[in-house]
């Protein structure tokens, strides 16, 4: 019984000093002068757009994650083709990448004089430095989410309600629609808000593309850096509280879909 | 996706391979790749024996608040990486309320890993341990052996799969982390910059092929990492 309050006392020791009072700190200090300073912070006209430029490339990014892993989870679980356990195994690379080397890699196919660079410069078309580029960073690591949570469940579903609906002749399209999605709609789910905490959250590789230009190209987590570097320990804190309180949030819906998904 | 990463490859093979070995034995790339490749194993130790810990007083331990400590695991991978680096400098930084700052240290750096790389052996654990059976370890202990014998004679074996992958992705994970480090570390070249921290200054210094051969170290390392991680698991399954 010691024992095992011991054990307890430590387990909580250590998550106490290393994740919840550091956390706590933050929203702390961000909010021991009142609330005018951090709101003032957040409203100014760079801060508001680092807020509204955070979330349409999370917007885009999820979007084109959840089709794109459904999609590929469908392939990877129903169709057999050589080298499928390579594409399985690349799907998760994002996730031991570093993120300032997906940035890189960005930077030398995209860039002034990468691979494309000419072409897109001649086309009047700009990636690096601005919007499409930070997507395509956060597209990228955020790829695997959707995937790694669909195919487990699609695995255990098995393929007899979908030959069931073929064979009553449902099209594959309202197959599909009407008896796969419904049956992995929280598996889908979980995944999404994975991508979305990831998305939102994304730093390194964002801040290698985007160029960090304030008012332009800054998002909330690099905002976190620049006011941190400009000393502005108020605007630093701000952006960070907001970027906790999403997180927080997301670990909410998190719990409650798991909840949902043992449940069914 | 693979596009850029074959860019990678290219660019940094594109000076023959003396070139490349020039530009990673360089001493300050050098110096990265081995503070590194250090830290991460440090705290990929301490990883392994207090998420095994915490797996286990989750699982097998009751208490009240456990499922507000169960989702507070995951919070590190909810929080931006810098936000968490912002934290960690709250509490352990220059104005730190408890007077202890690791700010520009690498015992900063390591903080910041172990931060980010938390969930990682608990979420591989807790499954394996909620499924074993109680009953084998009750036996044990009838039979007179020490709780500490029983968790290495009867638990451990059962969980050693589990930990070695999620050991392994946290591994991978504080391989390439970046901003949970950035602000901690004062990124001073030779002392507390990492290979990201080093590659990034690279890239901002316009020095792209030995921010490109830096970058190929990494990739092989995890390419390889994620590989062995996979032929174990298919052992461990042909085992089981």
């Amino acid at each position: 019984m010691r024992a095992r309050l011991g054990l307890r006392f430590v387990a909580l020791g250590y998550l106490a000093l290393l994740l919840a009072i550091p956390v706590g700190l933050v929203l702390y200090r961000t909010f021991q002068h009142g609330l005018a300073a951090p709101v003032d912070s957040l409203t100014s006209s760079d801060g508001a757009h680092a807020f509204w430029l955070t979330l349409e490339i999370t917007a885009i990014s999820v979007a084109v994650n959840t089709v794109f892993g459904v999609a590929m989870a469908l392939l990877l679980v129903r169709s057999r083709f050589p080298g499928k356990k390579l594409l399985s195994a690349l799907v998760d690379l994002p996730l031991a990448v570093s993120p300032v080397v997906v940035g890189l890699a960005l930077l030398l196919v995209y860039g002034r004089t990468g691979w494309f660079g000419t072409w897109l410069t001649d086309h009047g078309v700009r990636v690096i430095f601005s919007t499409p580029g930070m997507v395509l960073a956060t597209i990228f690591v955020s790829l695997p989410f959707v995937v790694r949570e669909t195919v487990p469940v699609l695995e255990e579903l098995g393929t007899e309600q979908e030959q069931a609906a073929s064979t009553l002749g449902a099209s594959s399209w309202q197959t599909f629609w009407r008896v796969t999605l419904p049956a992995i709609r929280w598996g889908v789910g979980y995944g999404v808000v994975l991508t979305t905490a990831r998305a939102l959250g994304e730093f390194g590789a964002v801040s290698v593309v985007s160029g960090r230009l304030v008012g332009q190209t800054e998002t909330l987590t690099l905002r976190v850096q620049n006011e941190f570097e400009r000393f502005d320990l108020t605007g630093a804190y701000a952006a960070s509280a907001l970027l906790a309180v999403m997180a927080i949030a997301v670990l909410l819906v998190m719990t409650a879909l798991e909840r949902r998904r043992r449940a069914t | 996706m693979l596009l850029p990463l074959a860019a990678v490859v290219q660019k940094g093979l594109a000076g023959g391979l003396s070139q490349f070995w020039q530009e990673v034995s360089s001493r300050q790339a050098l110096a990265a790749l081995e503070l590194t490749v250090v830290v991460s194993v440090i705290v990929t130790l301490i990883n392994v024996v207090m998420g095994t810990l915490i797996a286990w007083v989750l699982v097998r331990d009751e208490f009240r608040g456990k499922s507000v400590v169960n989702a507070l695991i995951d919070l590190p991978f909810a929080l931006p990486t810098i936000v968490a680096g912002l934290t960690l400098l709250a509490l352990y930084g220059p104005t730190s309320p408890l007077h202890v700052s690791v700010a520009y240290t690498r015992a900063g750096v390591g903080l910041a890993l172990l931060f980010v790389t938390l969930p990682f052996v608990v979420r591989a654990v807790q499954p394996v341990l909620l499924e074993l059976d109680k009953e084998v370890e009750q036996a044990a202990w009838s039979l007179g052996a020490s709780p500490a014998l029983t968790f290495r004679r009867i638990v451990l074996p059962s969980l050693r799969g589990a930990i070695v992958s999620g050991a392994g992705l946290g591994f991978a994970r504080a391989l390439g982390e970046f901003g949970s480090v950035v602000l901690i570390s004062g990124n001073l070249p030779f002392k507390t910059e990492v290979s990201s921290v080093f590659v990034f200054g690279q890239i901002e210094n316009d020095n792209v092929p030995a921010a490109a051969a830096v970058s190929l170290v990494l990739l092989l390392i995890s390419f390889a990492l994620l590989l062995v991680l996979q032929l174990f698991s298919r052992r461990q399954k042909h085992a089981g």
